[in-house]
């Protein structure tokens, strides 16, 4: 029990270090790279559209040229009204993640109220930073925060850079190594207050076209059941799709013959 | 040199017990109720804002009575301890008994060693999978433990609130007869109205988190019903 004029405050991570498990510990190690190869999530998504955000991220992990898992799911929710999908080194990403929830949680249940939508973005960019001398040895992780900002009434998406870097993003972004073309087909396909299934549609057309130009970006595995995670945030919240209606948007998306263009 | 005065050791812990008691006494007591969907948390609090009952954890709430500068570290202090064993560990691995224990070797031994005891009264609940698996742990100002699996109260008068509770009590009460018998308990011959209450729930299943403040809409509907 912390002594009331030593007390850590409502901040998770401050707690973790007063009880000696600081997560963002130096690492010792020799300069230069890792000399082994390590696991990478790929390509993650988030759009505006009329009743909130869209996020979506594909399921592929890769360990150099090899696929190192094939359902590991990019996109988790940070708390009811927001989430936080991750590109980059896995295992350092989804420590962050694991964090990033717990301390949403913990300032909520200390503070008796939830932080504002802005505050979780600045949590996030300080974490993002916290990893920099990580990432200069080769362990980036950059994630993507989208959110319902129950103040304003709109969804709101940052995108960081490995610096703690953090851009708000006007109607949508994409991340990860097939960042560039889910970004590219979200442009030309985005327009202001889409409904949910063409939002929807437009994040895996996104994940289609990057999955199509990038080795470690997974397509839609028909044969072993396995479809990007897809997820929604509103006023009600953070909610996953099924993975019938994903699988169904998918099919939707491939019928039209333009996607194998 | 001063010598102080020799004080008898019972004497000393006696005069350290009325002391806490009575202040303790001073406050508004609470109950907890096990009703059919949880566990009932229900304080007479008049403030909206400085709660009395509040989140643990995935299935633990926390209430006090007393000083609210004290129970309030308390609770800050089971939040960091509960998620710093969920993040070391498990969530699962979190449950109410350790942290009951935790809470009662803090308050033995501010009991036993500090000048003054802690003014506070505390209950740590956890709603259970199942009916029957719930548990309600009421630590003392001195660190006893007593461990409840009906209903458990805090405060002044605790005795007649018990006793008033007891009668006709079921834990498969709805939510609406729980809030009011819980208040109809806590008033005796006083009227409490949905103001005067902070009224919260531990669900058994809904979800990761268990817990939900109650809205004073559902509170002012409960206790209508007995005027009718």
């Amino acid at each position: 029990m912390f002594d009331p004029t030593e007390a850590p405050g409502p901040s998770f991570t401050d707690v973790l270090r007063r009880v000696g498990l600081d997560p963002f510990a130096p690492v010792q190690q020799a300069a230069g790279g890792a000399p082994f190869e390590i696991r990478h999530g790929t390509t993650i998504v988030a759009l505006r559209y009329a009743d909130g955000v869209v996020m979506a991220g594909d399921r592929r992990a890769t360990a150099g040229s090899s696929i190192a898992h094939r359902a590991m799911d990019k996109v988790h929710p940070a708390d009811r009204h927001s989430g936080v999908a991750i590109a980059g080194a896995a295992g350092p990403a989804m420590e962050m993640v694991k964090l990033f929830q717990l301390q949403l949680e913990h300032y909520e249940k200390v503070e008796g109220s939830a932080l504002s939508l802005e505050g979780k973005a600045n949590q996030l960019s300080q974490m993002v930073r916290s990893n920099l001398g990580m990432a200069m040895q080769g362990f980036v992780v950059v994630p993507l925060f989208a959110g319902f900002d129950l103040r304003r009434g709109v969804g709101r998406i940052y995108s960081y850079d490995p610096t703690g870097g953090r851009y708000e993003e006007t109607d949508f972004h994409a991340d990860g190594s097939g960042g560039r073309d889910a970004r590219t087909t979200i442009k030309l396909g985005w327009r202001p207050d889409l409904e949910r299934h063409e939002a929807v549609e437009l994040a895996v057309r996104a994940l289609w076209n990057a999955a199509d130009e990038d080795s470690a970006t997974g397509g839609p595995d028909t044969a072993r059941g396995i479809y990007p995670t897809v997820a929604t945030i509103t006023d009600s919240g953070f909610e996953y799709l099924p993975r019938d209606e994903v699988a169904d948007r998918f099919a939707a998306v491939l019928s039209t013959g333009e996607a194998l263009q | 040199m001063s010598m102080p005065f020799y004080v008898a050791p019972e004497q000393f812990m006696k005069d350290k017990a009325d002391f806490a008691r009575k202040n303790i006494a001073r406050g508004r007591p609470l109950v907890a109720v096990v009703y059919a969907d949880g566990i009932l948390i229900c304080a007479e609090n008049q403030s909206k804002s400085l709660h009395k009952v509040s989140e643990i954890y995935d299935r633990i709430a926390f209430a006090g009575v007393g000083r609210y500068n004290e129970f309030d570290s308390l609770r800050r202090a089971g939040v960091q301890h509960a998620d710093v064993k969920g993040y070391q560990f498990s969530r699962e691995d979190v449950d109410a008994r350790s942290l009951a224990n935790l809470y009662a070797q803090y308050m033995g031994n501010v009991f036993t060693h500090d000048m003054k005891p802690l003014e506070v009264e505390i209950l740590v609940a956890e709603v259970g999978a199942d009916p029957g698996g719930d548990q309600l742990f009421h630590i003392l100002y001195d660190g006893s433990v007593v461990d409840e699996d009906r209903y458990s109260v805090l405060g002044g008068e605790a005795e007649a609130i018990s006793g008033r509770l007891e009668e006709g009590f079921e834990s498969t009460w709805s939510l609406d007869v729980a809030i009011r018998r819980a208040a109809k308990a806590l008033a005796g011959d006083r009227e409490l109205v949905s103001s005067d209450l902070e009224v919260a729930v531990l669900l058994r299943s809904d979800g990761r988190r268990a817990f939900r403040r109650i809205d004073d809409a559902v509170v002012v509907g409960a206790l209508g019903v007995t005027a009718s």
